[in-house]
């Protein structure tokens, strides 16, 4: 493997994460139990699709096939997607959405943090830009997880159903791939077993606060995503979200 | 009932939203948001009302903590300065370079 088709086997993981996320999150439009929530998740939403546009811009450069953003997010099938497994799980209700997205901010904050020393200009850029925003994002998922968390007895039982449900997705943010190895090396990427510890720390203190337990699961971690294995679900998100581009390829807004 | 009670709904407390545009003026009404307690209904604001840069600084204050005139005493409060032309600081030139006057 090259140091090229590392770095774009990389830049599709990133901006795969926050396509699908985004896409994910803009579900809620017009669909959330109020007003404010609709348009923070919405919000979250296009923080990420813009997030992705850059990324799978510069994957497509790096990767000097000619393809661009739209050509990468439209025009891929499952397998090659390569966004955790985590991001691309049903919304669900109005917890599982936040649990998600808080397992997913605080590895996606502690993870830009380290990306602001990359020695490539293009990552260390887009850290500095998107910090800012996935830093208020991690905020107002931490904020909801302890509220919901440590609320009345309903919320407590549905946050702790969606903490039971998705935890054996998160073991997956933080595996590494020969691309690691080779980025790593150059100085280009974080370790992911770094920020593993930083985000353990991060999550284990909300949880506390929020009266909310890790579920025994004997370690058990669901995999795939690194080698394009994913849930049922993102077939159903892409059909949705590629059928437009696919059946009028020449669209143009 | 106690007055929390009764700006408290299914969707949380009201909260007026106050929005800086720019330092050093004043905050302006911008509309309302639900919440549950003030750090949710500055999040709240930010997400409702500052989304497009109409912001760089937030007050929040719930809605039941803002006493208002009524419209039977709008007659004495307001209508005894309608004859009072004098009042209006508009016999002064303005001194070049004065702004947010």
């Amino acid at each position: 493997m090259t140091k090229e088709e590392a770095l774009y086997e990389y830049l599709i993981r990133l901006g795969d994460n926050a396509l699908i996320l985004g896409q994910r999150l803009g579900e809620w439009c017009g669909a959330a139990h109020q007003l404010e929530s609709d348009i923070a998740m919405t919000n979250v939403a296009l923080d990420l699709v813009g997030q992705a546009r850059m990324l799978l811009t510069e994957a497509g450069e790096v990767e000097g096939k000619g393809r661009s953003e739209d050509d990468l997010a439209f025009h891929r099938n499952e397998f090659e997607f390569r966004n955790n497994l985590l991001v691309e799980m049903a919304n669900g209700d109005f917890g599982q959405t936040i649990t998600r997205q808080f397992f997913f901010d605080c590895f996606y904050f502690h993870f830009l943090q380290a990306l602001k020393s990359s020695k490539s200009e293009f990552l260390q850029a887009f850290a500095m830009k998107s910090i800012k925003e996935v830093t208020y994002h991690r905020e107002l998922s931490t904020d909801f997880m302890i509220r919901l968390g440590d609320g009345t007895e309903e919320s407590h039982e549905k946050m702790q159903y969606a903490v039971n449900l998705l935890w054996e997705y998160t073991g997956e943010l933080f595996e590494k791939t020969e691309a690691d190895e080779i980025l790593i090396a150059e100085g280009i990427v974080p370790d992911l077993t770094q920020i593993k510890s930083l985000w353990e720390q991060d999550v284990m203190a909300v949880l506390e606060k929020a009266t909310l337990l890790i579920p025994d699961n004997k370690g058990y971690m669901a995999s795939g995503s690194r080698k394009g294995h994913h849930s049922e679900y993102l077939g159903y998100i892409l059909a949705e979200m590629q059928y437009l581009p696919r059946m009028m390829p020449d669209a143009k807004w | 009932m106690s007055e929390e009670e009764k700006n408290e709904s299914e969707q949380g407390l009201l909260w007026e939203v106050f929005v800086q545009s720019k330092p050093g003026i004043p905050h302006k009404h911008a509309g309302s948001v639900h919440a549950h307690d003030a750090e949710m209904a500055l999040k709240a604001a930010r997400d409702v009302y500052t989304r497009r840069k109409e912001g760089v600084s937030l007050w929040v204050v719930p809605t039941n903590m803002i006493h208002a005139t009524t419209e039977e005493e709008a007659e004495s409060f307001f209508d005894p300065a309608d004859d009072k032309a004098y009042r209006h600081p508009t016999f002064y030139t303005i001194p070049e370079g004065v702004k947010y006057l």
